[in-house]
């Protein structure tokens, strides 16, 4: 078995008395693609912003890639190739879309390259980011005219841009019509075959089961279940805590 | 009397002065407060540290003044970072009373420190000419073309900072810093060099004023005028462009010196403030806000 990209290992996240992650372990093999699954408040959101610096975790450790993570700001992370989307899209409302995706790229990218890029590849590569959510043709609209779907194809454009070797996309499908979860999801795909490893946070489980290699399902901050799907979802613990029955 | 003033030659580079002192100190002010969001109510603090650096100065070293504004700036660039260092992990409202807070502190330590003249306020000579290759040149008009290079060196630095990676960097701070550090920009660091050149600049604009004014004391150099205008002018001009501060200062700089002469120095602030309530209410993108809007309403039509 290869050396996993991401290791989360025993990682706890307390708020107060309230304990939302309780020694969560997950490992994540290159290439691969998870979806991490749980009821509302079971930890999901707190378990990527500790994964992701957003918030520090008060137990265990978190190594990307040969490396540990602890004590690294968020953007720090970011550089070393860990880019998320929002679950609640957050864009640069004073920019356009081209400059929304911009900024990854001239913050991201050129401290793992060796020269910046140049002002017309910059440009060229925002149109390109854009184009392949299919926003290519609102690159100098502001934000504040995109509609709901938009702005999560936007959320997913900048952390592309950001040229991660893992991607977390988080619930960048709730509210989307049939088209459109079909149309990120090819996204995803495209973006796993060219070697980003992801992992798919999602309430929509038609979504997650065609999406997902393994499944791990967190409930009330544990770990409850992890393997291949199909067979996750029939466990039945997943399936009395989960969905409910 | 006030036409007497009036018609002084000199009071030309007497209130050209104030107005360009006021275009570095809202330029200087809309580093931080427009273009990475952070609202600075203690901009007197930093004017008072330039302006103190100088009368320190005068009785320790006495130097040329492009040096004093150097040694100025050098002092307040570094009050400014050690501001961020206590007061950026603060946001909002929080981070502007942590600033307000810091110009009471440092007043009180002028007020007691003896050696700057604490509360009685210290003299500054100022020489009636200063002697260049053997020209001589009038020291008030000598002070306004400082003054001139000062706002000049502040407003092309802002415009550079604006277009640059750099001033990107500050505008997703200010637009969304969670989402900011997702995309690998280092917030912290960014807005500790904004409050540094923020800090800096307020200094320079104070180190020449001993001179300017001769008696320097306390209650003038941490005056309210300067906290006031340094949030008004970029507000007025508006904050998200180098043009703002600029245009904001040179309007209600000119409106004050207009007032100041023609009704009294008290209405000046008023000025300031009612113009601020009415543009934070009305038009918070301010003048080149407005310009914008309707520039781009007749490119479409």
């Amino acid at each position: 078995m290869t050396a996993p990209l991401l290791h989360v290992n025993g990682v706890t996240k307390r708020f107060g008395g309230f304990t939302a992650l309780d020694r969560v372990e997950l490992a994540i093999t290159p290439g691969e693609r998870l979806g991490l699954i749980g009821p509302n408040g079971s930890g999901k959101s707190t378990l990527v912003n500790c994964i992701c610096g957003t918030l520090r975790n008060d137990g265990g450790n978190v190594r990307f890639a040969g490396e540990t993570l602890d004590g690294l700001a968020a953007h720090e992370r970011t550089r070393r190739g860990l880019a998320r989307s929002f679950q609640l899209p957050r864009p640069f409302h004073s920019m356009s879309l081209a400059e929304n995706v911009r900024i990854p790229l001239l913050y991201a990218v050129p401290s793992r390259e060796a020269k910046p890029l140049e002002r017309d590849e910059l440009q060229a590569r925002c149109i390109e980011v854009l184009n392949m959510v299919g926003l290519a043709h609102k690159s100098r609209r502001m934000t504040r005219d995109l509609t709901q779907v938009e702005m999560r194809k936007l959320e997913l454009a900048r952390a592309i841009a950001a040229e991660p070797k893992l991607l977390i996309a988080d619930e960048a499908m709730a509210g989307l019509s049939h088209s459109e979860v079909d149309e990120i999801l090819s996204l995803l795909f495209k973006l796993n075959e060219q070697g980003i490893t992801i992992i798919l946070i999602e309430h929509i489980m038609s979504a997650v089961m065609r999406f997902s290699t393994r499944l791990a399902v967190l409930v009330s901050g544990k770990k409850i279940a992890d393997g291949k799907s199909d067979e996750v979802v029939r466990e039945p613990e997943v399936v009395q805590a989960y969905l409910g029955q | 009397m006030a036409g007497a003033h009036y018609l002084n030659a000199d009071y030309f580079y007497y209130a050209s002065y104030i107005i360009l002192q006021y275009i570095v100190l809202a330029t200087a002010w809309n580093i931080l407060g427009g273009y990475c969001g952070y609202v600075n109510f203690g901009s007197a603090a930093f004017f008072a540290i330039g302006a103190y650096a100088t009368v320190f100065m005068s009785k320790t070293l006495p130097l040329p003044l492009p040096l004093l504004i150097l040694i100025g700036g050098a002092a307040s660039g570094i009050a400014g970072l050690a501001m961020g260092y206590l007061a950026l992990r603060l946001r909002g409202s929080f981070f502007a009373i942590a600033t307000l807070a810091l110009a009471v502190v440092l007043q009180t330590f002028v007020v007691n420190w003896d050696y700057v003249g604490g509360s009685r306020g210290a003299y500054v000579i100022r020489p009636d000419n200063l002697e260049v290759a053997g020209f001589q040149i009038n020291y008030i008009e000598y002070l306004f073309g400082i003054m001139m290079g000062l706002g000049l060196v502040s407003v092309i630095a802002a415009r550079a900072i604006e277009r640059s990676r750099f001033g990107y960097g500050l505008a997703t701070i200010r637009d969304d810093e969670l989402a900011a550090e997702a995309c690998g920009v280092p917030t912290l660091r960014l807005k500790l060099i904004a409050t540094t050149i923020s800090g800096a600049f307020m200094g320079m604009a104070g180190a020449p004023f001993p001179l300017y004014i001769g008696y320097l004391q306390p209650s003038s150099a941490f005056g309210l005028e300067y906290a006031l205008n340094s949030i008004a002018m970029p507000m007025v001009g508006g904050t998200t462009s180098w043009a703002g501060p600029l245009v904001g200062a040179l309007l209600l700089g000119s409106a004050q010196q207009y007032v100041t002469v023609t009704i009294s120095s008290a209405a000046n602030l008023l000025i300031s403030g009612i113009m601020l309530i009415a543009f934070v209410i009305i038009a918070p993108r301010g003048l080149v806000g407005i310009a914008e809007a309707l520039f781009r309403r007749r490119d479409r039509s």
